[in-house]
C-alpha cells in the first residue's frame, strides 16, 4: 500500500501534546517526521506518565509513546548557537517545521520564520501556542484549565449549581494539534501551486473558542448566554444519561419521532398525554419529574438489553465506556481500531489507531522513537557529518 | 491572494454539526463548496418557536416568515458556501448529483452508512463517474463493525468514546460535555483526512474513499488515557479539575454571580508566587501547604482558603494579577465576556458577515492563521437555494428550460418541503 504523504519531511520541535499530535499524524499518513528533542531528557512528555507499574522511565511514557508513533528521534539543543545552525540545515532539506515553544523561544534561538524561510523559501512553519503569537495574553501561562476557562468551554461544562469542569484530556491541546495538522495540509497544497511556504499562527484558546458555535452564535444572534445544563443537553430531554442494573447508558432522541419511538419501546406512551412531558423542550423543563417516571424501567434492566432495544426502535443509545470497557468494546475490535505496536523497552502495547481509514493510502504507525535513537543516521546520512563532528557535538552537550 | 484551497471543489451532503464543520473548515479556506440540501429536511430549523426562543436561535429571537434563512447556526456552518436544493430519492435528482460528482474533486456526507447505498451513491458507484473523486463518509460507529447501523447522536459518542469517562465531578459518576463535543472533533478529522486524500491525489491522481467513524475519531484524542490504562491496569478516577500530582489546580468562585477563575499551579516557584499575589495570605509559611504532595493531600482544606480570596475580586482581575507573577489563571468566560473578550478583539478572532435576511452578526473566524494566504467571509451563507441556477447552469452547463423543468417538477427550489 502506498501512503498518503510519502516524500513530506517534517521537524518536529513539539514538546508534550499540541505540536505532537501534529507531527504523529503527519507520520502516521507517512511522511518522514524527525522529532528533534533536547539532550537533556528530550520531550517533557517522557516524564510525565502514566507508566507501567507507576515506576518512571523515559521510554516509557504513555503520553510519550502515544503521541510520537511513526518518528524518528535526534537529540539537538536549539539554543545553543551550533545546534540551531544545525537546524539550520535539516530546515534546508525539510517541507515542515511544527514547534509549539512560548511565543518568542524560536525567535531567541536565531530561528525565527524569516530566518527559515531565507534558508528555504518553501518552508511552512506552524506555531502552536495558548494564546497565539500576538495580542494581550500572548505571554500568558496556558494549559488544560486555563484553556478551558479562556476559550468558553469550561462555562458550559458540569452542573448549573456547581463550578464549570475543564472537559475530558486535554482538549485545548488536541485541537492545537489537529488544527495545525489541518493547516499544514492546506498549506502543502497551495505550496503545489505557488512554491510558497507560510507561517501558521494557531491558538488553542481560539481552536476550542470556534468549536461550540451553537453558545457564541446564539450569543450573537439574541444575546442568550448558555448555560451549564448537568447531564442533560441544551434543548431537549431525555438526551442525558441513566443509570442501569449493571451501569449506565447513554439515551439521546433529538426528535420527537424517537422520543415518541422511545416511549413505545419502553410502553409508557401515556407519558405523551402529560402535558408536562409532550416535547423535548417541556421534558427539559420538567426533567426531574420525567426522570422519576422512567429511571425505573432502565434500573430494571442491563446495558446490553437496553442499547439493542433502543437501537430495534432506532432511537439513539449509546454505552457508557470507561477506558477498560473501550478496550474491550467489540465495535473497536471489530474495526480493528486497536494498533499493536512493540517497543524495546515498553513492550507491546495497544494503541488507539488512525482517526480516519483510508482506503488506498491507510495510516501505518510505528513505535515511538528512544531518545536520540536516529542520530547518526540522521547527522552522517542526511547532513553528512563526519564521526569527528557528532563526537564533539557530543561533547558539548548539543546532541 | 489565492486562498490555499481554491481550484478544490467538494460537494457537502452533510447534516447538523459534524459533516458541516468539516465542509465549513473547507470553505474557509478557499475550497468552492456546494452544500446540497434537500427541502424535505431541513437542519437545524425544524425546532419549535417556543423552543427557539428558549434556544435564542434566531434574530431578536424572531423565527420570521423564512426560518430556514434565519437560523444562527445554520448560517455559521454555510458560509463561504454556495448552496443549492436537490431531491435524491428521485431519478432527476440523482442523476444531477452525478453530474455534479464527475467535476468535483470531494463528496462529503454524515448520513447513517445505509442512505448513500440506498441512493447508489457509495463510493463504488461515483468512482465509476469519477475515478479521482475523493468521499469522506463519516457515520458514529464507521461503515463496518457491529454498531454499524446504530443510530447515535453526538451526546452518544461522547460516553460511547470513553471521553465522558474523563469528565466529572471528583469521585462521582461519569459527565457528558455540555455541547456533544464529539462532534467537532469528527469534523476537524474529517477536513483532515479530506486534505490528505487530496495531497495523495496531486501526486498520483488516485481518490479514495476516507470512512471516519466519529466514535473512533474522538478515543483519538483521548489516545495517552487510553495507552495510560493499558500500560498500568488503572481506570483513571473522576478528578474535576484537579490534577494527582499537583495542587492548587482547580475552579474558584469569584465576585459576582456564576463568575470563576481556574487556577492551575505546578511548580514551587508558582506556588511561592501565588501566595504572595494572595494580599491577605498566610499560606506560604503554613506547614500544611509546604510541597506539592502536601498541598494535594490537603487540598481541601486549602481550596476553600483560596475561595475566601477569590469572592473578593472579579475574575479577570485575578487572572490578571496571577499572571503578572507567572501563575497559569484563567477567567472562565462566558459568551458575552468571549463575544467581548479583549485578546480575541485584538487578534481579529470574529468575523462579521451581513446575512441578507439574519442582519449583521459576529461569528467566530477560522483559528488556523495563515501569514501568505488569510482566510476570510467571502459570502454569507446562501439562502435556501439561492445558487440552484448559478451551479447547475454554470457548472453543469444546464439550459434554462431543463433547470425551469427541475423546478417544476420539485427537484429543486428554494421553499422547504414539509
Amino acid at each position: 500500500m502506498e501512503k498518503a504523504l510519502e516524500g513530506i519531511r517534517v521537524l518536529d520541535l513539539g514538546e508534550t501534546i499540541s505540536a505532537s499530535y501534529c507531527g504523529k499524524l503527519l507520520g502516521d499518513f507517512g511522511a518522514e517526521v524527525i522529532k528533534v528533542e533536547n539532550p537533556r531528557g528530550g520531550d517533557p512528555a517522557r516524564n510525565a506518565g502514566p507508566f507501567p507499574q507507576d515506576v518512571p522511565h523515559p521510554e516509557c511514557s504513555a503520553l510519550f509513546l502515544y503521541l510520537n508513533t511513526s518518528k524518528k528521534s535526534i537529540s539537538l539543543n536549539i539554543h545553543d548557537p551550533s545546534g540551531a545552525a544545525i537546524l539550520k540545515r535539516l530546515v534546508k532539506k525539510a517541507d515542515v517545521v511544527v514547534e509549539n515553544f512560548p511565543p518568542g523561544t524560536l525567535q531567541r534561538c536565531g530561528l525565527s520564520y524569516e530566518v527559515l524561510e531565507s534558508v528555504n523559501p518553501g518552508i511552512i512553519l506552524v506555531s502552536i501556542t495558548d494564546f497565539g503569537q500576538t495580542g494581550p495574553y500572548r505571554d500568558y501561562k496556558g494549559g488544560r484549565l486555563v484553556g478551558n476557562a479562556l476559550s468558553g468551554y469550561a462555562y458550559i461544562n458540569g452542573d448549573p449549581d456547581r463550578e464549570p469542569l475543564a472537559g475530558g484530556g486535554d482538549q485545548p491541546a488536541y485541537q492545537g494539534g489537529l488544527h495545525a495538522y489541518t493547516g499544514v495540509m492546506a498549506a502543502l497544497l497551495h505550496r503545489d501551486m505557488t512554491g510558497a511556504g507560510q507561517q501558521i499562527d494557531i491558538s488553542t484558546m481560539e481552536c476550542m473558542a470556534s468549536l461550540h458555535q451553537f453558545t457564541l452564535n446564539r450569543f450573537a444572534y439574541s444575546g442568550m448566554i448558555q448555560k451549564r445544563v448537568g447531564n442533560r443537553y441544551v434543548f431537549s430531554h431525555p438526551i442525558t444519561l441513566y443509570p442501569c442494573k449493571d451501569g449506565h447508558v447513554s439515551i439521546s432522541p433529538s426528535s420527537e419521532d424517537q422520543a415518541e419511538r422511545m416511549l413505545i419501546m419502553m410502553d409508557m406512551t401515556h407519558l405523551l398525554e402529560d402535558e408536562r412531558f409532550q416535547t423535548g423542550y417541556h421534558r427539559l423543563v420538567y426533567a426531574d419529574e420525567f426522570d422519576a417516571l422512567v429511571k425505573p424501567w432502565f434500573l430494571d434492566r442491563k446495558k446490553k438489553e437496553i442499547v439493542e432495544l433502543c437501537q430495534e426502535f432506532r432511537v439513539p443509545a449509546a454505552y457508557v465506556n470507561n477506558l477498560k470497557d473501550l478496550l474491550e468494546d467489540p465495535q473497536y475490535q471489530a474495526r480493528k481500531f486497536w494498533t499493536s505496536l512493540d517497543h524495546p523497552v515498553a513492550g507491546r502495547l495497544p494503541y488507539a489507531g488512525a482517526p480516519f481509514k483510508m482506503s488506498e493510502t491507510p495510516a501505518k504507525p510505528e513505535r515511538a522513537p528512544l531518545l536520540g535513537e536516529n542520530n547518526e543516521e540522521i547527522y552522517f546520512g542526511k547532513l553528512g557529518m563526519t564521526s569527528e563532528e557528532l563526537g564533539t557535538l557530543r561533547d558539548r552537550g548539543i546532541v | 491572494m489565492a486562498l490555499p484551497l481554491e481550484g478544490v471543489r467538494v460537494l457537502d451532503l452533510s447534516q447538523v454539526w459534524s459533516g458541516p464543520l468539516a465542509g465549513r473548515i473547507l470553505a474557509d479556506m478557499g475550497a468552492e463548496v456546494i452544500y446540497i440540501m434537500s427541502r424535505q429536511r431541513i437542519p437545524l430549523t425544524q425546532v419549535s418557536p417556543e423552543v427557539a426562543t428558549i434556544l435564542g436561535w434566531y434574530p431578536n429571537n424572531d423565527p420570521g416568515e423564512d426560518p430556514w434563512n434565519r437560523s444562527s447556526v445554520y448560517n455559521d456552518f454555510a458560509r463561504n458556501k454556495l448552496g443549492i436544493t436537490l431531491e435524491l430519492n428521485t431519478d432527476e435528482g440523482i442523476d444531477v448529483f452525478k453530474r455534479l460528482v464527475k467535476v468535483s474533486d470531494v463528496v462529503l456526507e454524515n448520513f447513517s452508512p445505509r442512505v448513500m447505498p440506498n441512493f447508489g451513491l457509495d463510493h463504488p458507484d461515483l468512482k465509476k463517474i469519477n475515478a479521482g473523486i475523493i468521499m469522506c463518509r463519516m457515520p458514529g460507529y464507521g461503515l463496518s463493525g457491529p454498531y454499524r447501523e446504530f443510530v447515535s447522536f453526538g451526546t452518544n459518542l461522547d460516553p460511547a468514546s470513553g471521553m465522558a469517562s474523563l469528565m466529572g465531578y471528583p469521585g462521582e459518576e461519569v459527565h457528558m460535555s455540555g455541547n456533544a463535543y464529539p462532534d467537532p472533533v469528527a469534523g476537524l478529522h474529517a477536513a483532515a483526512a479530506i486534505l490528505t486524500a487530496l495531497y495523495h491525489r496531486r501526486r498520483t491522481g488516485k481518490g479514495q474513499g476516507i470512512d471516519l467513524s466519529q466514535a473512533e475519531s474522538a478515543t483519538c484524542v483521548i489516545g495517552e488515557a487510553v495507552l495510560g490504562y493499558a500500560v498500568n491496569g488503572k481506570i483513571p478516577r473522576n478528578r474535576g479539575n484537579r490534577h494527582p500530582e499537583y495542587a492548587p489546580q482547580g475552579c474558584y468562585p469569584c465576585k459576582g454571580e456564576d463568575k470563576w477563575v481556574m487556577i492551575a499551579v505546578t511548580t514551587e516557584a508558582q506556588w511561592s508566587a501565588f501566595c504572595r499575589a494572595m494580599d491577605i495570605s498566610d499560606l506560604a509559611d503554613d506547614p500544611n501547604y509546604s510541597t506539592a504532595g502536601l498541598r494535594v493531600k490537603n487540598q481541601d482544606e486549602l481550596d476553600k482558603r483560596i475561595s475566601t480570596w477569590t469572592l473578593n475580586y472579579a475574575h479577570y482581575e485575578i487572572m490578571e494579577r496571577l499572571q503578572k507573577v507567572g501563575v497559569p489563571a484563567g477567567a472562565v468566560l462566558n459568551a458575552a465576556e468571549l463575544s467581548a473578550d479583549p485578546h480575541l478583539a485584538e487578534r481579529d478572532f470574529f468575523w462579521e458577515i451581513e446575512h441578507p435576511r439574519a442582519g449583521r452578526h459576529q461569528y467566530c473566524g477560522l483559528p488556523i492563521r495563515f501569514s501568505g494566504t488569510p482566510p476570510c467571509p467571502r459570502r454569507p451563507a446562501p439562502l435556501l437555494g439561492q445558487h440552484n441556477r448559478l451551479v447547475l447552469s454554470g457548472i453543469l452547463g444546464l439550459s434554462d428550460e431543463e433547470i425551469d423543468g427541475l423546478e417544476q417538477k420539485g427537484i429543486i427550489g428554494s421553499t422547504p418541503l414539509m
